[in-house]
């Protein structure tokens, strides 16, 4: 931060404070606006201390794992850092499965536990876990701050780590006895991390091997993922797909890098992506992969993946190149500065036979489902698609409905399809749509959740009522565990169907009054258009709509799991 | 393929579970490790000596260079090197037995460091299958104890006197050629 007049630490350098003091002005420093976190023994203290000194936003969950998707949920929208903070022992342990999760998506976190008195450690101390042990291969970097000379710098290399190269998450853990001594306060302007330089310009020799191998393709495909997003790289990718006229497939954590209205598009690519998404890249000559880790659900059989092609891999990750997929031209970097080197390299191709033939498909295997007067997943994605002419942000659960969403809703906007692609978390959606909506307020915020998932986390409604959050909470309930009962179908014979039944499902209904949250309950077809109507219509509140959906319904198209294109099923 | 990896890191408490944890976490064995401060006290040197295919070496070295704590990794396998370990051997001996042991010692140019009534302890430094084949060769005795330090080993400074063995025989083949043309013309 600019040492400056509006700086409101200006007059605060080279003062002496207290530990819990520098901690808060480092935020300071950092520009964080909000903390989402629970209170403790542990952190009572940084809480008072970030109200009392700070204009910093406090959101309190009701739980540490509700806080930690819920920061996840705020820097998947922004591309802000998300910031944490939690008491020690079960406070920072209940963080577990939100941090890997964000170390799954390249979401950057920056997540402060507190520790006991650094003379305790290890002594199975009142509520001590070795956070730092148990977080070390789920964070990108984690520190444990045992001097408080070392408070700010440590800070200050966290908030580096977590937003730069692939972004992801990074633990700071604060022993309480660190926090209570004094030393003077100066926030260094550069962080001291010999062993990190993340790659970010791409090679300029790879990148012309890249556009000779494009040049001379006859059927391209781009496959964009998260990277795109993360690197605010949507105009290069839309320059380099018109220039050379190649199909686009979107990966599930790349949605709405690329619109999906547009003739080049082709939805998305995976287990559940289109019948056209999969089939051109496996008659492709030419795949060109940008800031994705080609994971095993976006490639089915390595083997047998894009068998035709040359693949050219763009990732600021080393690692996530030829992790997979033997790349033939691996390019290193920022995909922002990788497209801005390819573009002008590349010749206009104008693929009229390539596209032609994909045109075909799209015609020959659309994405369709079954149509009833009951209520079917698709069928109110797609209306609320009309309704909110996707200008929604989407924040979807895990199962069956996150996967109809992500083929139907054509997403059109960056950053508006906020979903746990990698860990696939259960008990996601609403806490993430709560640091959403907290940042949020140009456009509709939806939680799309199964009636398994959005039991995981449902004690966040708690919070959603707090800080009376406009989220409109869509619930589908078909009594049983979706896309797991779909799996148990056609490849485990229906064999333990009686685990699958969610027998105890309580009146969704009657917990959101329980929450003071108005609600609405569908049954039939031509419910759904009014209700989501009358729920879009209420801008300043939460609202619940329970749909019970059909049970029978499988998705589709679906590649069994380490199949590929020719394993394809459709309807 | 064996593959001897030079790893520079920073002096810190966590750099080494972090590295040991990598490895686990992908399912590599380690065969041996190595670790002590180098010329600079802040930065310490670890020598992995790893198995695996070239594809999961390269995932090995790109995942370590992700760890922010290593500084930087070299695999020496590809470049002339010098690799030494060390290893103390403690073996049964009797009276009629302890003058063999000392001159398979002399031959492998080991040290007799300790000697008890009953046992006779040697040092022997060395490349990791010399090591091996003085173990087997003392094995027939009783070998009551075995410390190994694990290998420890530097890049060669290149200068011209050190040839890997394709660069001999580029050598050898080039005055041959000279030779025969020597001879044509004589």
């Amino acid at each position: 931060m600019e040492k400056s007049k509006t700086n409101p630490n200006k007059d605060f350098y080279g003062k002496t404070l207290m530990g819990i003091e520098i901690f808060v002005r480092s935020l300071i420093e950092e520009n964080v606006d909000v903390v989402f976190g629970c209170p403790g023994n542990a952190v009572l203290g940084i809480f008072d201390a970030l109200l009392e000194i700070s204009g910093i936003k406090i959101i309190l969950a009701r739980h540490e794992f509700g806080a930690v998707l819920s920061a996840s949920g705020y820097a998947r929208a922004t591309g802000k850092p998300g910031v944490v903070v939690a008491s020690s022992g079960p406070g920072a342990s209940n963080l577990v499965t939100g941090i890997a999760d964000a170390n799954m998506d390249s979401v950057p976190l920056v997540i402060f536990t507190a520790q006991v008195p650094t003379k305790l450690i290890g002594n199975e101390t009142f509520q001590e876990v070795d956070i730092v042990g148990i977080t070390r291969p789920i964070t990108k970097h984690n520190f444990l701050v045992t001097k408080i000379e070392e408070l700010t710098s440590t800070i200050k290399s966290a908030f580096h780590i977590a937003t730069t190269g692939r972004p992801g998450p990074v633990l700071v853990d604060l022993p309480r006895d660190i926090l209570a001594e004094k030393f003077t306060f100066d926030y260094p302007e550069k962080v001291n991390l010999r062993g990190y330089n993340p790659i970010y310009s791409a090679h300029s020799g790879q990148i012309k091997r890249a556009a000779e191998i494009i040049n001379n393709s006859l059927r391209p495909v781009i496959i964009a993922g998260g990277g795109v997003t993360i690197s605010n790289a949507f105009g290069e990718l839309r320059e380099l797909a018109r220039k050379i006229n190649s199909p686009v497939a979107t990966t599930l954590m790349g949605q709405g890098v690329y619109p999906e209205d547009d003739q080049l598009s082709l939805g998305m690519i995976g287990m559940h992506g289109t019948w056209y998404a999969n089939n051109a890249v496996n008659e492709s000559d030419c795949v060109i992969a940008i800031g994705s880790r080609l994971d095993e659900r976006v490639t089915g059989d390595f083997n047998k993946f894009a068998p035709k092609a040359k693949k050219i891999h763009i990732d600021i990750d080393p690692s996530s190149i030829s992790k997979n997929i033997k790349a033939d031209v691996p390019i290193v970097g920022d995909v922002k500065d990788a497209l801005k080197k390819l573009i002008p390299l590349v010749k206009n191709l104008n693929n009229e036979e390539w596209l032609s033939q994909i045109k075909k498909w799209k015609n020959e295997h659309p994405l369709k489902y079954k149509s009833t007067d009951k209520v079917s997943v698709p069928f109110v994605i797609e209306k609320l698609r009309d309704l909110t002419g996707a200008n929604a942000v989407i924040v979807t659960d895990v199962g069956q409905f996150q996967m109809w969403t992500a083929q139907f809703f054509k997403f059109l906007y960056p950053r508006t399809h906020i979903t746990s692609g990698g860990l696939g978390t259960m008990g996601f959606s609403l806490p993430a749509s709560i640091g959403v909506a907290i940042t949020v307020k140009d456009r509709p915020v939806i939680s799309i959740n199964g009636n398994r998932g959005f039991q995981i986390n449902l004690q966040e409604l708690a919070t959603v009522t707090a800080y009376n959050l406009p989220i409109k909470i869509l619930i589908f309930n078909d009594g049983h565990i979706d896309i797991t009962r779909q799996w148990q179908e056609l490849q485990w014979r229906k064999k333990f169907d009686e685990i699958l039944i969610d027998s105890s499902c309580p009146d969704f209904i009657k917990i959101a009054d329980a929450y003071g949250i108005q609600s609405f309950r569908v049954e039939m077809a031509n419910e759904v258009e009014p209700t989501l109507k009358k729920a879009l219509a209420l801008k300043d509140k939460p609202v619940l709509i329970e749909f019970k959906t059909i049970y029978e319904e499988n998705i589709f198209p679906y590649i069994p799991l380490g199949g590929s294109v020719s394993d394809i099923i459709e309807h | 393929m064996r593959h001897t990896i030079s790893i520079l890191v920073e002096n810190k408490f966590g750099v080494l579970t972090r590295i040991a944890g990598l490895f686990s976490a992908k399912g590599y064995n380690i065969e041996s490790i190595s670790v002590g401060p180098t010329e600079d006290p802040s930065i310490s040197r670890m020598t992995i000596v790893t198995n695996g295919d070239d594809d999961q070496i390269e995932q090995i070295i790109k995942h370590l260079n992700k760890l922010i704590d290593i500084l930087k990794v070299v695999d020496l396998t590809n470049e002339p090197f010098v690799e030494r370990e060390l290893a103390l051997i403690k073996v049964k001996v009797n009276p009629y037995t302890r003058g063999d042991v000392i001159e398979i010692s002399d031959i492998f140019r080991a040290k007799v460091v300790d000697i008890g009534p009953t046992t006779l302890t040697v040092e022997v430094t060395g490349k990791s299958d010399k090591i091996t084949a003085m173990i087997n060769m003392l094995a027939p005795y009783g070998i009551v104890e075995l410390a190994r330090t694990g290998v420890v080993a530097l890049k060669r400074e290149f200068k011209g006197e050190v040839y890997t063995s394709k660069e001999i025989k580029l050598i050898k083949k080039k005055s041959r050629q000279k030779q025969v043309e020597d001879d044509e013309k004589g």
